[in-house]
């Protein structure tokens, strides 16, 4: 059962120097239970996308449901289904981790006291407890990007949307965000879509991988796969294969050589 | 839901608020300064009206606190855009009508109670005006607030940074200011000056507010000021509600 489907799904942004065609069609099916790698050069429409998914963008083209509800139809279903880490966070500096917990905990309709248990569940699973009563603004960035997913987790969404959620982490943050990403998958069945420029992050964790570039989706399917269609063997390293898909080398060809 | 999520939201800006005590009366000192060293000038002055000049400098310094204070609200969630948490509660199931309310009746709270400790002052001063009067003022005041708080937060959400956000606002509060005769009244003027702030909305609310200092209450002033009012309030939470239900705005 496919949980997001996409199709033809585009976005372009009206602006003062003319349109911006951020998304120019996303065909794209997720199974439930799956965690998918969504990768692509910078500007290639990542975080576009994921705020169209999330019901924060309103699509200029194109459809798409997720966990059964209609983007256009059933924005409020596609709210109550899925949580979104945005790629920048979503968390006011001047107010401590727990009261942002317990008002996520509300906004997501939860009674007072199951708020502020389920604040406390949270903190526990992303090992905040010692953090609560900090402003937001005094955590660190690897704490605030904990903070920023287990707002995220307020719900236990279906659906979980990361944009690049490991970046400015230290490698033991990292390894234990991909095992909470695992051990999301494994016990509550939850369907992760993450983006990431960390290609060794992507192999690791993804089942798929869905390579975007300038809008519309390059390639996609399991890293294996990738590596022998574009990388030219399963040994290839997934950054050859990802340079190989998007026809960029890692130096462009007309660059001026950079003088050291 | 709708009552539940406002008061949610409501809850957060006002202890959003309360944290920054300083703000929160910082916010009466333009009016106390007008109070202190511009009300003494009017005291014997000719203004036309009936009642003492405090009774027709109050009205305006309480509705120039609203029209300066509020005009400026949407500076709050501009901020907010640029931290991301606007964003963050509009993927939750949160009402967007509430995101709106919440806010905008906080700013009505707060000033209402900056309207409160004006006239507490103007008291002090030397202002003498009937109960009911005062009252009256006070709900102009909300109604004022909550009307330019909500197209405050609308113009925000569109322009999104504060380089474009400050300058407009700016631009449209002081004409407004000098135009709807909040300092002294319209009458004193020139005719041209006269008609031409009869386009100016507050203009309307002044007039009324100033009857209700000196206990009129059933006047044309007072009608068409509360017309006026409902409808600016009316409209201006319409543009407000639009812009918050559009994603992305
Ligand atoms: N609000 C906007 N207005 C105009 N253009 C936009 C807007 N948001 C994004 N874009 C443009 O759309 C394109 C895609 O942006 P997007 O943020 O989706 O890229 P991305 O894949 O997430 O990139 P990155 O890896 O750098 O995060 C870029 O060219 C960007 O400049
Ligand atoms: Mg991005």
């Amino acid at each position: 059962m496919a949980i997001i489907s996409t199709a033809g799904l585009s976005r372009t942004f009206a602006t003062k120097r003319g349109p911006v065609e951020a998304v120019r069609g996303i065909d794209l099916t997720v199974r439930e239970g799956e965690i998918l790698g969504f990768l692509g050069p910078n500007g290639a429409g990542k975080t576009t996308t994921l705020r169209m998914l999330t019901t924060l963008l309103t699509p200029t083209g194109g459809a798409a449901t997720v966990a059964g509800h209609d983007l256009a139809t059933d924005p409020a279903g596609v709210r109550a289904a899925c949580g979104y880490v945005a790629q920048s966070g979503g968390v006011d500096t001047q107010i401590t981790v727990r009261e942002e917990l317990v008002t996520q905990g509300r906004l997501y309709r939860l009674s007072k006291a199951r708020a502020a248990e389920r604040a406390g569940e949270l903190a526990r699973d992303l090992g905040l407890t010692g953090l609560l009563d900090r402003k937001c603004g005094a955590l660190s960035g690897g704490q605030r990007r904990r903070l920023d997913i287990a707002m995220a987790l307020t719900h236990r969404p279906r659906v979980l949307f990361l944009d690049e959620p490991t970046t400015g982490l230290d490698p033991g943050s990292r390894a234990d965000l991909w095992d909470l990403v695992r051990r999301l998958r494994d016990e509550h069945g939850t369907t992760v879509f993450l983006t990431t420029h960390y290609l060794d992050e992507a192999d690791a964790l993804s089942d798929r991988l869905v390579v975007a570039d300038r809008g519309v989706i390059a390639a996609e399917g399991t890293p294996g796969a990738l590596k022998l269609e574009y990388g030219g063997s399963l040994d290839a390293s997934l950054q050859d294969t990802f340079l190989a898909i998007t026809g960029r080398s890692a130096a462009p060809a007309d660059a001026a050589p950079v003088a050291v | 839901m709708l009552l539940h999520d406002t008061g949610l939201i409501y809850g957060r800006y006002l202890r959003q608020s309360l944290r920054s005590r300083f703000a929160l009366l910082f916010g009466v000192l333009m009016p106390l300064l007008y109070l202190l060293f511009f009300g003494p000038l009017l005291t014997d002055l000719p203004l036309g009206g009936r009642g003492s000049s405090w009774q027709v400098l109050v009205p305006g310094l309480l509705l120039q606190l609203g029209l300066f204070g509020a005009s400026f609200a949407g500076f709050s969630i501009i901020i907010e855009n640029g931290q991301g948490v606007v964003e963050r509660m509009r993927v939750t199931p949160v009402s967007r009508l509430a995101l709106l309310l919440g806010r905008v009746l906080r700013d009505a709270t707060v000033f209402g109670f900056q309207a409160v400790l004006l006239v507490l002052a103007a008291l002090v001063m030397g202002l003498r005006a009937p109960l009911p009067g005062v009252l009256i003022g006070f709900a102009f005041v909300a109604l004022l607030t909550v009307s330019l708080a909500s197209l405050s937060y609308a113009l925000a959400m569109k322009v999104r940074t504060p380089q474009e956000f400050g300058p407009t606002i700016n631009a449209l509060t002081m004409p407004s200011m000098l135009l709807s005769g909040l300092m002294l009244p319209m009458t004193l003027g020139p005719a041209w000056l006269d008609v031409l702030s009869h386009l100016m909305p507050f203009r309307y609310l002044v007039d009324a507010v100033r009857d209700a200092y000196v206990g009129s209450y059933a006047t044309a002033h007072m009608l068409h000021g509360t017309l006026v009012a409902v409808a600016f309030t009316a409209l201006a939470v319409t543009v407000g509600t639009r812009v918050f239900r559009t994603a992305g705005a």
